[in-house]
């Protein structure tokens, strides 16, 4: 055999902690819910903490809303439906979103600070990515608001009322933003509730939105855990339910508006196959492959969780891969030179522990680059596991961390059988220097969203979401809208 | 003497064959007390065998030139406008007035050529190149959702049927159609029209039976992508609606409509039953004035 | 030697390139490990002059900031060489003689590498029998561009012959006029199978001469045939780096591509002849903590 010759990453030349300081961020002992225009104090009186899972301290407390709470929040929603919003210009619509989409650029690091410190992810990601597509979002959907006769030509499309919207903790702003911006742009009035791990960044939301002098009800911002999120699904007066989260919490509120009036988005989890064929532009793939499944710490549903790479190359490929785990910075989320932050919560480490776990009793082969790992708080190293093949549990099942299954491929009609057969279809990758291949492999990859030759990009244009048990529905561009609106 | 006339034995279309049932059960199917024919009453096998013709069928269906569904769908109502009067008189045997008759099978060939015109063009329609940031060719396009259930609308034996199934197949998808149990003769005898006009095996499926035995298979079978409901029954549409969440089936519904109205000539009709694919990909920036590398 | 089927060089992806660099790009680099990082830039240079107006006396003050580069601070290294044309080797290597500063050459026709490989070989040998410890050559890109990627690959190796076994080559590919990533990709490979011991971007006379991009897709390539090999090839990228924050960059870059082995100036170089007072001015504004003027520190 070959002798294998592999990098030594070891240098003297190390780079110190570089945390972005917390000085200007002033977060409040208490968070009230925003009802009607205004912060109001929730009606059982109960707060519950949120802490930063780096160093599990507490950050501050917020509001528990209950379901007097949320009756309230959608009858302000529903007065502000009849009374303002749908009375209102597109134009006028427009300028409001504008107005939240400026103002969250001029508080982007603030946001961005409070997403890490709540989330756990990375300082980069949320000032690069999180924060200024969240603003993008607002920005894009603004110009939509008063061009609806356009999207959709000879449809005179209507709003649909008040649209109640529950959103995960992986992505708490900007997921925020993929709701509300379509849905009020359309002419909606919305109940949104953020997540419980991951509350913080939607309370600053409702500052802006209530300095934007958006109309009272028109957006109110509820916090809670999941039974707050039932009292939205089943109120009655509600007349859209828009979800992103697990498949298995998306069927449960599916269930639960069956035989109603209300029209649902569901946005749910995946398994996306990533290929890497041998005539692959490799190191970019390799730096794609990386992008695809440890980008937020792999809490991602559309994460390239399942790797296929051709035999032919899968040796060069594992050693470019494992060489590149070396060069990932991770702990503290808050050091801008970290790559890899901290696992949102306690739970979601025990699920991904309890993956690792299995894949290690089925057999699979693990590698772990070397790293030491902060004390206090949730981490995660990043994972590779090889020796799998499609029935261990590992390829199968949506794992939401830093966890990646590689397998090998030998042809084409292999890894496209391979790579279809899941329940779910939110997204997959494709990795080749051939044209007529990549659209070979796109056109019949069941998946709602396609990178080739690149992955994990987002854009307020681009339509997002999934096939199969991945949800239906999308978010982003013209489609998008079509979410909020009903037709002639 | 006067001749004794052949009668026509009703059957299933499964696969491009025309099994019976593999219950043996029937059906009487009646007018004015009199017994018409003896329909198939078919089981949840029946259902499950064309779920599996129409699974096989789908990939190659979806990937025939647009041009080619195109022809196909127009081949139908030719074969349909040369089979007019058994129609007619079908429809006239299970009690629809002859001039209604007339009416019907003269828009189901209508019907037909318009959702024909549309496969070459409904893509264009529905596309987008999405103008995202940064340096990438971003494009949608609808695709096929796969395998749907129909459960065809009661009161429309054949335009209400030809509608659903030319507007499903026009983009892509293959189909298992529960006909009307009241009005289920012109769904056989269009069977024989989808035969013998070049739609491969498989991509209609049609069935004959009673709805209430069958439609939590349909809504329930794992393999099927979506399922269409034409009917108004609330529990009906509840249960339809809790049992397809099971693999997250898209679910549409139409309620009793007059399929004479020419609303049912309509784009939407199609789009309903296609997924939004979105693609990425990378666009070099090198050369031309300004950029480097 | 055998020759290997260049046209197989594996494809580059320019944009996934940039998103690399974007990453490398938003790293913080502080305190000590900016200082560091500053110190060993120094000692990477190659220190340079390749003007039609070189003198004597130019060379002269280039060798003499080369071991002398701002002697109010205590400290600091001296540059890796001085980079100079054949004609001026014999000075150089005595102004200097007693230092670690080596006298590296260009040769080959430098910069367009148009002429006869006799004219290429006697330009070596100058270079080289005048005392040169490196030689920086120019592929023939006009053939590399007709296809003669043999050719290409025999020029380089009779070059390579043509010094000695304890002088260094460095292959210059020119990628200003190389065309593509995917090209600079083929052309790395084919300097480093052809017996190169360093690969250099650029000549300074062509624009774009270095830039993040072309240095990762030169740095991977390298990285690609240690895999194959276990070879250590250098790389200089040269030309248009100016600044420190930049030349930190491009450290970090080689840091997290190749490892801590790589980043000494055995195995790479800034070819520059402005980059060293930017980064003086650094070194002394970490020191003092006050921002710096240009006009305390010796140009040359």
């Amino acid at each position: 055999m070959k002798k294998k010759h592999t990098i030594d990453f070891s240098s003297d030349w190390n780079l110190v902690p570089a945390p972005e300081s917390t000085a200007t961020i002033k977060l409040k002992e208490k968070y009230d819910l925003y009802i009607n225009g205004k912060f109001v104090a929730p009606k059982s009186g109960v707060y519950f903490d949120t802490i930063n899972p780096a160093n599990e301290e507490v950050l501050c407390q917020v509001a528990r809303a209950n379901a007097e709470d949320i009756d309230f929040a959608v009858k302000s929603a529903r007065k502000a439906f009849n009374t303002t919003w749908s009375k209102l210009s597109g134009k006028e619509r427009g300028k409001y979103m504008y107005r939240i989409a400026r103002i969250i650029q001029e508080r982007a690091r603030e946001f961005a600070i409070v997403e890490s410190l709540d989330g756990g992810k990375p300082i980069r990601e949320s000032r690069d990515i999180d924060i200024p597509l969240a603003a993008a979002h607002f920005f894009y959907y603004a110009g939509w608001a008063d061009k609806l006769a356009y999207a959709f030509p000879n449809r005179k499309p209507k709003a649909l009322g008040v649209a109640g919207q529950i959103i995960p903790w992986n992505f708490p702003l900007l997921m925020a933003a993929w709701k509300i911006a379509p849905a009020i742009a359309a002419g909606n009035t919305v109940v949104i509730k953020s997540s419980k791990s991951t509350p913080l960044t939607l309370h600053l939301l409702a500052e802006v939105i209530h300095e934007a002098g958006l109309p009272a009800g028109v957006v109110n911002i509820i916090s809670g855990n999941g039974e707050t999120g039932s009292f939205i699904v089943e109120h009655p007066d509600v007349d859209k339910i828009a979800f992103t989260g697990s498949t298995e919490i998306g069927k449960v509120i599916m269930k639960a508006i069956t035989g109603t009036h209300k029209k649902a988005s569901m946005e749910l989890g995946g398994k996306a196959a990533n290929i890497i064929f041998e005539d692959a532009p490799l190191d970019q793939a390799v730096e794609g492959i990386v992008n695809g499944i440890f980008f937020n710490q792999g809490h991602v549903c559309c994460a390239g969780s399942r790797l296929y790479v051709q035999e032919s190359v899968f040796d060069k490929v594992l050693q470019k891969l494992k060489d590149r785990l070396q060069s990932l910075t991770i702990g503290d989320p808050l050091d801008k030179n970290t790559d890899i932050g901290a696992i949102n919560s306690k739970d979601q480490l025990k699920d991904i522990n309890k993956y690792i776990e299995i894949g290690l009793q089925e057999g699979a082969h693990i590698y772990q680059p070397d790293c030491k790992l902060p004390s206090k708080g949730f981490w995660c190293k990043p994972t590779l596991f090889t020796n799998v093949s499609q029935s261990n549990r590992i390829t199968q099942e949506e794992i939401f961390g830093p966890v990646l299954a590689i397998q090998t491929f030998r042809t084409i009609d292999e890894v496209i059988e391979k790579a279809n057969n899941s329940p779910y279809g939110l997204s997959a990758g494709v990795w080749t220097d051939k044209g007529s291949k990549i659209f070979n492999m796109t056109t019949k990859l069941k998946a709602g969203v396609i990178w080739a030759n690149t992955f994990n990009k987002f854009d307020p244009a681009s339509p997002f979401g999934g096939y199969k048990e991945s949800g239906f529905g999308r978010e982003g561009g013209v489609h998008g809208l079509a979410e909020y609106l009903k037709f002639d | 003497m006067s001749r004794i006339e052949v009668l026509k034995t009703y059957k299933i279309f499964i696969g491009g064959k025309f099994p019976r049932t593999e219950s043996g059960r029937y059906y009487p199917l009646k007018h004015n007390n009199k017994i018409i024919a003896n329909m198939c009453l078919s089981s949840v096998k029946d259902f499950r065998n064309a779920v599996v013709s129409a699974k096989a069928a789908q990939g190659s269906w979806a990937g025939k030139t647009t041009y080619n569904r195109s022809q196909i769908l127009y081949r139908m109502a030719e074969v349909l406008e040369g089979r007019k009067a058994q129609f007619i008189a079908e429809l006239e045997t299970q009690g629809i007035a002859p001039k209604n008759a007339v009416q019907e099978v003269e828009l189901s060939i209508d019907r037909l050529i318009y959702y024909a015109g549309w496969c070459d063009k409904y893509v264009q329609i529905h596309s987008s190149v999405n103008p995202v940031s940064g340096s990438f060719f971003n494009f949608s396009v609808p695709e096929p959702m796969g395998v749907v259930a129909v459960v065809a609308p009661e009161n429309s034996g054949l335009l209400g049927l030809v509608t659903q199934i030319c507007s499903i197949i026009a983009g892509g998808n293959t189909c298992v159609v529960l006909a009307s149990e009241k009005l289920p003769l012109c769904a056989v005898s269009f069977s024989e029209v989808i035969a013998t006009s070049d739609v491969p095996g498989g991509v209609v499926n049609i069935i004959t039976g009673k709805q209430n035995e069958l439609i939590n298979n349909f809504a329930s079978h794992m393999n099927v992508n979506a399922i269409l409901y034409c009917g108004s029954d609330k529990k009906v549409i509840k249960n339809v609606q809790d049992l397809a969440i099971e693999n997250i089936k898209r679910v549409f519904i139409r309620e009793n409509s007059d399929y004479f109205d020419a609303k049912h000539d309509n784009l939407y009709y199609i789009f309903d039953f296609q997924e939004t694919k979105t693609t990425w990909h990378p666009i070099e920036q090198i050369g031309g004035s300004g950029s480097g590398y | 030697m055998k020759h290997i089927d260049f046209s197989n060089s594996p494809r580059i992806d320019q944009v996934g390139v940039d998103d690399r660099i974007a990453r490398i790009t938003a790293r913080s680099i502080k305190k000590e490990a900016k200082m560091q990082g500053l110190m060993m830039t120094l000692s990477m240079i190659d220190l340079t002059t390749l003007e039609g107006a070189d003198t004597e006396d130019k060379v002269k003050q280039l060798c003499y900031k080369a071991h002398h580069l701002h002697d109010t601070i205590d400290g600091l290294p001296t540059t890796a060489a001085v980079c100079v044309y054949p004609n001026f080797v014999k000075l150089a290597v005595n102004e200097l003689k007693g230092t670690d500063v080596k006298v590296a050459a260009v040769a080959t026709a430098f910069p367009s590498g148009q002429s006869s490989l006799e004219v290429k070989l006697l330009d070596t040998k100058l270079a080289v029998d005048n005392g040169a410890h490196e030689v920086d050559m120019v592929i023939s890109r006009g053939k590399f561009h007709s296809g003669e990627y043999n050719f290409v690959f025999d020029e380089i190796a009779t070059i390579k012959e043509a010094c000695s076994k304890d002088v260094r080559l460095k292959v210059i590919l020119e990628t200003g006029e190389i065309g593509s990533l995917d090209k600079v990709r083929q052309a790395s490979d084919i300097a480093m199978f052809a017996g190169a011991d360093f690969i250099k971007t650029s000549t300074g006379k062509i624009s774009p001469a270095a830039t993040l991009p072309v240095t990762l897709v030169m740095l991977e390539a390298i990285r690609d045939y240690y895999y194959e090999t276990g070879i250590m090839i250098g790389m200089k990228p040269a030309g248009g780096i100016s600044n420190a924050k930049l030349a930190l960059q491009y450290l970090l870059m080689v840091k997290e591509t190749l490892g801590g082995k790589w980043l000494n100036n055995q195995y790479f170089r800034f070819g520059a002849s402005s980059l060293a007072n930017d980064v003086l001015m650094q070194i002394a504004k970490q020191k003092s903590g006050i921002y710096q003027s240009q006009d305390y520190f010796s140009k040359v």
